[in-house]
């Protein structure tokens, strides 16, 4: 079961500490107990069955729970040591972390709009600092070359791969220090998920990253260490390989990685 | 082996003829409209003129134009929309995106449907109580307009609300992931993707407002006035009252004056349903999702 | 902000029944009087009286003749355009009844006083024109746009897959509509024709153009008649501010209201029932 033993003591202080999280929908428990540190500067994986509580994870770190009705959240969540139930404007909390659901979604407006959002909400209004940050944020998305001829079309017309990368380019376009993407390559097809892949690959190394992936494969390429959650519950978390290399402790987990069940 | 049998010649024949009677009836029902706006074009055609327009009435209203009406009715529409637009965009606002899902908001919507309902007398006579008489605008422009804002009111929001609740959900929930707040995803993304909903609805408004007789009667609508309104607490006369007047009031007026003036109103009214139908056809050619 | 203007929406409704209250001073009309007398004298010298039965007499029988011609007529169209009907025919008809609707009632009054007048002189053989007959098929167009809109829809939320599952069976369409559509969506049907009566409940020029303006409960249909709606438009403007033939109108106001307020009431509940499903 979860316990002492998962939270390692790190040399820097954890980027999120869990504590605890019971994650409810009405009357229905869908995670329950969950404690876990995530560090910086790693890509973080969370694999697991369908209904495993993922994705209410993920968005509780969000602060989603605001305005989903019914979701109910109890337990401690600290962002870069302080408590996000106590964060005083939940605005700011969720512009320092990005987000990227299974559902791409290209706003109704000029791709350069729809990049550039978000700083234009924190305040930024001059041409050329936008120009700079949609280009920036394009690029590491790996759609720049795709659209810098045609930036005031509509986003929202775009493929599907594109409309994923462009979600994860306004995403970046908070300049945030967490992104959690939530089985980003779902709708997308293979070529543009390893080239999203490769782009992570490079992200980790300036801000943390939570990855929710029903690919368990995808987990093994990516991510540095993985937790597995099963029905509501955190199973266990370990490093990467030695979660997939049979050196730990519950027999779930090899059942689920080695494909028996899922 | 599949031959059609006795029963299948007959379902056949009974099918057609149950589509070609509802055919029928569709027809005898749309007909009219056909037929009317005929005669009034055949009977009040020949009284059309720039002069018919834009002269006053003269000889105690057996002569002369309908200016005066065309202009009042104009100021009618202009400040009622004026006021019922902003008011009611507010509210479909506020009950699409900022409500609760609770007893209150219910009771609300119960009041909007109920409102929308309200014979137009009535509000004629709520219109007197309340506008005429307790806020004392006296009979004037002011006091009609509002009574026709608050008719008009249920339909500006239930057509706004249609609008912003057009707009997927997706939207919202990536914008306020990106620490948007409700009013700026409203702002800059809600609201710009609903305006052209909201104006066809609007549109379709003025049309009906236009036409309303009872609740301007007794509220600032008057049979007849030897001068244009100068301001909202003026009487006006108004193409509506001044049909019902011409017709049912004046004696001896020429025959084609009245089916003129209907055929004028009757102008307007379509004229602005076509632009409100052309413009919503046009919207939907330009998906943008 | 937002919150704000609603309440003063719902504060609008209340200010509705409190304004026409300001004239229920009325307490000395009796009830009985108002509703079982058609005598309504209210500008007789010696003995006025408020009896409204003969106006409610002449709203029942103006709407009824209306529902009686528009029922079956609204729905056929709605049977026919939602279920024989394709695209772009289907596009057309709609719009036109959505033009049917948008004329307005001071026209129609029109109508009826200019065309149906002289037409039912002449086709009848009787004296006047302006009666039940006239009123009420001009109310029966008025009122059937709506009832073959919402009819329309009342269809249409019938799933496919209920009438496939019929054609499957080996129904024709008729059968399919008749035996399947037609019962699944009834809900909606009442409710549509309950707001046609709401509509023609309220309906005020038109009637007050078209029906007559003899105060008595009708024994025919070319009997004229005069309505609530059309006497309160026809009386208030020679009536003096607080007098008591000005709250009496008032209070025919009430009373419909009222009437109105428990017709859509309840077509909206019937409404709901269908969205439960």
């Amino acid at each position: 079961m979860v316990g002492p033993a998962v939270i390692q003591p790190s040399a820097t202080a954890p980027k999120v500490e869990v504590r605890d999280l019971t994650i409810r929908y009405g009357q229905k428990i869908a995670l329950q107990d969950v404690s876990l540190d995530i560090r910086e500067n790693e890509i973080f994986g969370i694999i697991g069955p369908a209904n495993s509580g993922k994705t209410s994870f993920v968005r509780a770190l969000n602060r989603m729970d605001l305005f989903t009705p019914g979701m109910r959240v109890d337990g401690t969540i600290r962002f870069d040591g302080r408590d996000i139930d106590r964060w005083r404007n939940v605005y700011a909390l969720r512009r320092r972390i990005g987000v990227v659901f299974p559902l791409p979604v290209g706003l109704p407006m000029t791709i350069y709009d729809n990049v550039a959002l978000a700083p234009r909400l924190s305040g930024i209004r001059k041409r050329a600092v936008l120009d700079e940050i949609v280009e920036r944020c394009l690029q590491r998305a790996a759609l720049w070359d795709e659209v810098k001829d045609r930036l005031d079309s509509l986003g929202s017309l775009l493929s599907g791969g594109q409309q994923q990368r462009l979600t994860i380019a306004r995403a970046l376009s908070q300049d945030p220090d967490l992104l959690l993407l939530d089985e980003f390559s779902i709708a997308v097809d293979p070529v543009t998920t390893m080239r999203i892949e490769d782009v992570l690959k490079v992200l980790k190394e300036e801000i943390t990253i939570v990855l929710v992936t029903n690919l368990v494969q995808q987990a093994r390429r990516l991510a540095d260490r993985t937790a597995f959650f099963l029905m509501g519950e955190m199973v266990e978390v370990a490093d990467t390989e030695d979660l997939f290399t049979r050196k730990t402790s519950d027999e779930r987990t090899q059942a689920y990685v080695e494909g028996r069940f899922g | 082996m599949f031959e059609a049998t006795e029963l299948n010649i007959r379902n056949h024949r009974v099918e057609r003829l149950w589509g070609l009677l509802f055919l029928l009836m569709t027809v005898l029902l749309i007909l009219p409209v056909v037929v009317i706006l005929g005669v009034l074009v055949y009977k009040g055609g020949p009284i059309i003129s720039v002069d018919f327009l834009f002269t006053e009435p003269k000889d105690g209203m057996t002569g002369g134009g309908i200016f005066p009406a065309l202009v009042g009715t104009i100021w009618l529409v202009a400040v009622a929309l004026l006021a019922s637009v902003p008011v009611g965009v507010a509210a479909a606002l506020y009950l699409s995106e900022y409500a609760p899902d609770n007893w209150l908001t219910r009771i609300i919507n119960l009041a909007i449907i109920n409102l929308a309902g309200v014979p137009s007398i009535v509000h004629a006579l709520f219109g007197v109580g309340a506008f005429v008489l307790f806020f004392q605008f006296g009979t004037s422009i002011l006091a009609a307009s509002l009574t026709l804002a608050i008719m008009t009111l249920p339909v500006v929001i239930v057509a706004t609300r249609e609008s912003l609740q057009a707009v997927p959900q997706a939207f919202r929930e990536a914008c306020w992931n990106m620490g948007a707040s409700r009013w700026q995803t409203i702002r800059h993304v809600v609201l710009p993707n609903s305006i052209s909903g909201i104006l066809t609805g609007v549109i379709l408004e003025v049309s009906r407002t236009a036409g309303e007789t009872a609740p301007i009667m007794f509220t600032g609508a008057a049979f007849f006035l030897p001068f244009l309104p100068q301001s909202v607490f003026d009487q006006t006369m108004a193409m509506s009252l001044h049909l019902f007047v011409i017709s049912t009031q004046v004696p001896g007026v020429p025959e084609a004056m009245p089916y003129g003036v209907a055929l004028v109103l009757i102008g307007m009214v379509l004229a602005m349903n076509a632009v409100s139908i052309g413009f919503r056809m046009y919207l939907r050619g330009k998906k943008k999702w | 902000m937002g919150g704000v203007s609603a309440i003063i929406f719902i504060i609008g409704i209340f200010i509705f029944i409190t304004k026409e209250g300001l004239p229920f001073l009325l307490g000395r009309f009796e009830i009985a009087e108002f509703f079982t007398s058609p005598r309504w004298r209210p500008t007789s010298e010696h003995n006025p009286t408020y009896g409204a039965l003969a106006l409610i007499a002449g709203t029942a029988s103006v709407t009824g003749l209306a529902m009686l011609i528009a029922v079956p007529f609204s729905l056929g169209a709605a049977i026919y355009i939602g279920e024989f009907a394709t695209g772009r025919t289907r596009e057309i008809l709609k719009v036109l009844v959505e033009l049917l609707a948008a004329i307005p009632s001071v026209v129609w009054g029109f109508i009826g006083l200019s065309i149906m007048n002289p037409l039912i002189i002449k086709l009848f053989n009787v004296p006047v024109g302006l009666n039940v007959l006239n009123a009420g098929f001009i109310l029966g167009l008025m009122a059937a746009p709506i009832m073959t809109t919402i009819a329309e829809d009342a269809l249409k939320a019938v799933p496919d897959t209920y009438r496939e599952a019929a054609e499957a069976l080996g129904a024709t369409r008729w059968q399919v509509i008749l035996r399947v559509v037609i019962p699944a969506s009834k809900n909606g049907l009442v409710a549509a024709v309950l707001l046609g009566v709401g509509r023609g409940f309220g309906e005020t020029m038109a009637v007050l153009m078209a029906s007559g303006h003899s105060i008595n409960l009708p024994t025919s249909i070319f009997d004229s008649v005069r309505a609530l709606t059309a006497t309160i438009a026809a009386e208030l403007g020679e009536t003096a501010v607080g007098s008591d033939h000005y709250r009496a109108l008032f209070t025919l106001g009430i009373f419909l209201f009222l009437i109105t307020f428990i017709i859509n009431l309840t077509a909206d509940l019937v409404v709901r029932g269908i969205r439960k499903k």
